[in-house]
């Protein structure tokens, strides 16, 4: 059977400002995402003919391919679950340049939650299933449905809120590390953590993410042209999507384990296809819209055993220099919230020597999709 | 959309799909039924039109005791729709059932039926809390509440 291993790669990357709000439209800088990536690429603009991104996003095909110039475009596709399908939209990409649907493709996200509306304060569009079954109960926000997996993960596994902690510092770490991070001048200390107000018992403010204007897009061609390019070829060397059995989204609180959520089902198919193990990744860019969904990634991905997610991030694990750094330009925590689109680009920094918070001599990046939800995962390798 | 921010805004209420229409009727008759395959007696929830597990499309609805303990809870703070911030900060409690461990719902846990969503201290709310269920309408459509067994 064919496969995506090492097939095709990552040779570009793009992407605007990060700002509590941008004064252009998501349209506009979605274009200066893709131009920025393809320059980087060293690809005309005429030259893609493959586009994916997510089904939320706003600015469609159409509109793209014709304002920054694609040619005859043959492989589109959107991914659906929010966050969930950030690594899926590569994903889709190596699958069509892999069997000759397409020979330059781009994927993008451009969003502007820091200044547009919280989707959760639309009362008019509800989905039935769930919604019905949380929403009138005050269960309003994404915060407040990984609040409760959060509360039991905590009592079952005897997890505490310094883990969560651990979590929210390294990123923010990172972040002041990173010049283009909302957070760079920003340092995080215990007591803030601490004492900061609640957004949803038992997750506070520093728990979760940033609410970010921006745009981030990324260029896959085949190996054999990535080695003409302009930059060090990133391969995508695995690549998973996870819907589980009986999973039910981020209200997964209806089948015999709603703490094992999509990651285990990810991590299965990733590793499977897979020429490494966990031990081998040199650096991680996981998911994190929510402190709480990095212990249980960590988990899920088999970095360590069911339960072992919190006590995993002790001993500065996640920082440099640690077991496993983790989202090292900052995260959607402290870099910025793009749904999970700048873990993406950081991964491929990452694996170019060009982080501002550089893993030394990093050959493996493990980059994840929103946990939660039905997901998505990447294995970068430089090869 | 434009409307004059005049009144107090309602809590929402259930927005019913057709597989849980018989779930909200027998709420409004204050019973707690779930939807269980009539071939092979398999509870599930929420519900759907077929069986997981058998594929047969014969559903009944089991009626149960209403009593269950507390799985997981949250506290919501602002920001929040201006009904909840109004009563923040209040629990939202994920009820696992006795009679369908798998079945665990969303409610809130109330001093009395139809009591307001924080009625109940904090303090008094934990996980493996027994508590039971009783019913009160919530805008036109009537909801189970859970209140404590031993309040």
């Amino acid at each position: 059977m064919a496969s995506l291993k090492d097939a095709t790669a990552i040779v570009g990357i793009g992407q605007t400002p990060f700002a509590k709000q941008l004064p252009e439209s998501e349209k506009a800088l979605a274009c200066r995402a893709i131009l920025s990536a393809l320059d980087d690429a060293g690809i005309a603009p005429a030259e893609v003919d493959a586009f994916a991104s997510y089904t939320m996003e706003e600015t469609d095909e159409v509109e793209v391919a014709k304002a920054v110039g694609a040619g005859d475009v043959t492989f589109f596709s959107k991914v659906g679950y929010g966050g969930g399908g950030s690594c899926a939209t590569v994903g889709h990409l190596a699958a069509a340049v892999a069997t000759g649907q397409a020979s330059v493709g781009v994927a993008w996200r451009s969003r502007k939650r820091g200044s547009g509306p919280r989707p959760w304060r639309n009362t008019a569009v509800q989905l039935p299933t769930p919604a019905q079954w949380t929403r009138p109960f005050g269960l309003l926000r994404p915060a407040d449905e990984i609040a409760m997996l959060t509360r039991r993960y905590l009592h079952e596994y005897g997890a505490t809120r310094d883990h969560l902690f651990n979590v929210a510092l390294a990123c923010r770490n990172r972040a002041n590390q990173n010049p283009a991070a909302i957070m760079y001048e920003r340092p995080l200390t215990r007591d803030m953590y601490m004492t900061s107000r609640w957004i949803s018992e038992p997750l506070c403010l520093f728990d979760n993410c940033l609410e970010t204007d921006g745009a981030l897009a990324c260029v896959v061609v085949s190996a054999e042209r990535a080695r003409d390019c302009r930059r060090v070829p990133v391969y995508v060397h695995s690549v998973a999507q996870g819907l589980p059995a009986q999973h039910h989204g981020m209200v997964n609180y209806w089948n015999d384990d709603p703490l094992s959520g999509p990651a285990w089902t990810a991590a299965r198919q990733l590793w499977k296809q897979s020429d490494v193990a966990p031990e081998d990744v040199d650096v991680a860019q996981i998911y994190d819209a929510f402190t709480a969904l990095i212990p249980l990634s960590l988990e899920g991905y088999g970095f360590c055993a069911r339960g072992e997610g919190g006590a995993f991030t002790e001993g500065g694990a996640l920082e440099i220099g640690g077991r496993l750094p983790l989202n090292t330009a900052g995260g959607g925590l402290s870099e910025a919230y793009v749904h999970g689109f700048n873990l993406i680009t950081e991964g491929v920094k990452q694996l170019r020597g060009t982080s501002t918070a550089q893993v030394p001599d990093a050959a493996t990046c493990l980059v994840t999709a929103g946990e939660g939800v039905p997901t998505s995962a990447l294995l970068l390798r430089t090869t | 959309m434009a409307d004059a921010p005049a009144k107090q805004e309602p809590l929402l209420t259930p927005v019913v799909d057709d597989d849980a229409t018989p779930y909200w009727e027998y709420a409004a008759q204050g019973e707690l039924r779930v939807q269980e395959c009539a071939t092979c007696g398999e509870p599930r929830f929420p519900p759907r039109p077929c069986c997981p597990h058998c594929a047969s499309f014969t559903t009944t609805w089991r009626r149960t005791s209403g009593r269950g303990r507390v799985w997981s809870y949250v506290v919501p703070h602002p920001p929040l729709l201006p009904a909840y911030a109004a009563r923040a900060p209040y629990p939202v409690v994920l009820v696992e059932l006795t009679d369908a461990p798998r079945v665990r719902l969303v409610g809130n846990l109330v001093a009395r039926a139809g009591a307001a969503l924080d009625s109940v201290p904090l303090e008094r709310v934990r996980i493996g809390a027994r508590v039971q269920a009783v019913f009160a309408d919530q805008g036109g459509v009537v909801v189970p509440q859970w209140i404590l067994e031993r309040p």
